[in-house]
């Protein structure tokens, strides 16, 4: 039992969290011809809380169609309830020696969890405006972009789309520039 | 799916159940997804920040396997002449043609993701663990959503 319990606990190697991401989107298709994304639901939330009178053309469909969607993004929270706080892995991210380093120049601790306890602590400032900023940008840039990791890195460069790899690169290459130049703007600030 | 006759005492469900039982399946599949994104540590901030560093394969192996069997495995559906659940045929819908929107949104996102560690996936399951401050991110992004939504006939695509 106890060993079952680690054995939950414990990150997956690349190799086999990788085909597990890549075989939703055929499950997707399966299930009922959906192309796999997320960000789409951003979208559907807009359609659904704006109010009809201030409502922009690009949120006026029939987003009950698009349920399904919806219905994913509540899975995701279930499977971080089940996976991020019932069986969190209690070490920190086993990061390679160079990549520890970067985030501790980053004024950042390695502790166990997902996201450092320096960038959601909300009694800072700085804080409110890195999460309000990058929330800002992956909602504009989605729906400009038309998608995210999801929809372009892997269902897209799966299914072969060039749209979808001029996309990636771009995703790369902006989060590149963002990691290595203005976040340690952002944390020298913060600090 | 209305092609298919309903027999009497055989496809006895009523409609609104099977709409239920049917949305149901998107539910499990996203729970299914989140663990993974989890357990991969594709949903870790600190394996974000290492993989636009360069410094591990992790990430790369992650991404690169997760497209090398999506394709597959997508090709094998397609190949099989398998027909999805509710018996149509399996096609995948090519995204626009051009360039230009996906370099700008691809970069503007890439920006986003490259600050707070996190895209859309993420963002939902960080909030099921409990990681609140999640929200915020998730209000500007609805925001940032709805100001695209605003002005995208004077932007280039």
């Amino acid at each position: 039992m106890i060993d079952l319990l680690t054995a939950l606990r414990s990150p997956l190697p690349w190799y086999v969290g990788g085909p597990l991401i890549g075989l939703t989107v055929p499950l997707l298709l399966w299930l009922g011809n959906k192309g796999f994304g997320i960000s789409a639901n951003l979208r559907h939330a807009c359609a659904i809380l704006l109010p009809d009178a201030i409502k922009p053309g690009f949120f006026r469909y029939d987003w009950r169609k698009e349920r399904w969607n919806l219905m994913f993004a509540g899975g995701l929270i279930l499977g971080g309830i089940v996976a991020g706080a019932l069986l969190a892995n209690p070490e920190p991210t086993r990061l390679s020696a160079a990549g520890a380093q970067s985030v501790q120049e980053l004024g950042v601790q390695l502790r166990p969890g997902l996201v450092p306890a320096e960038l959601t602590d909300l009694s800072n400032p700085g804080v409110w405006l890195l999460l309000a900023v990058s929330g800002l940008l992956v909602g504009f840039g989605t729906r400009y972009g038309g998608g995210c990791t999801s929809g372009h890195a892997i269902t897209g460069l799966s299914t072969l789309q060039v749209p979808s790899l001029i996309a990636t690169v771009s995703f790369f290459v902006g989060g590149i520039l963002s990691a290595n130049v203005l976040l340690p703007l952002f944390m020298a600030v913060m600090a | 799916m209305t092609s298919t006759p309903r027999i009497p005492g055989v496809h006895s469900e009523p409609a609104a159940t099977r709409t239920v039982t049917g949305l149901l399946v998107y539910l499990l599949a996203g729970l299914y997804f989140g663990v993974v994104l989890v357990k991969s540590e594709a949903a870790s901030w600190y394996r974000i920040q290492e993989m636009f560093r360069f410094e591990s394969f992790h990430m790369f192996g992650l991404i690169g396997s997760a497209v090398l069997t999506g394709m597959v495995a997508t090709l094998l559906l397609r190949r099989s002449g398998l027909n999805s659940r509710d018996g149509q045929t399996i096609r995948v819908t090519d995204k626009e043609k051009g360039w230009r929107r996906y370099v700008f949104g691809g970069l503007t996102f890439g920006v986003g993701w490259g600050l707070a560690g996190v895209c859309p996936g993420p963002i939902f399951t960080l909030l099921g663990a409990g990681i609140w401050p999640m929200l915020l991110v998730l209000a500007f992004a609805l925001l940032g959503t709805y100001l695209y939504g605003t002005f995208k006939d004077r932007l280039p695509h």
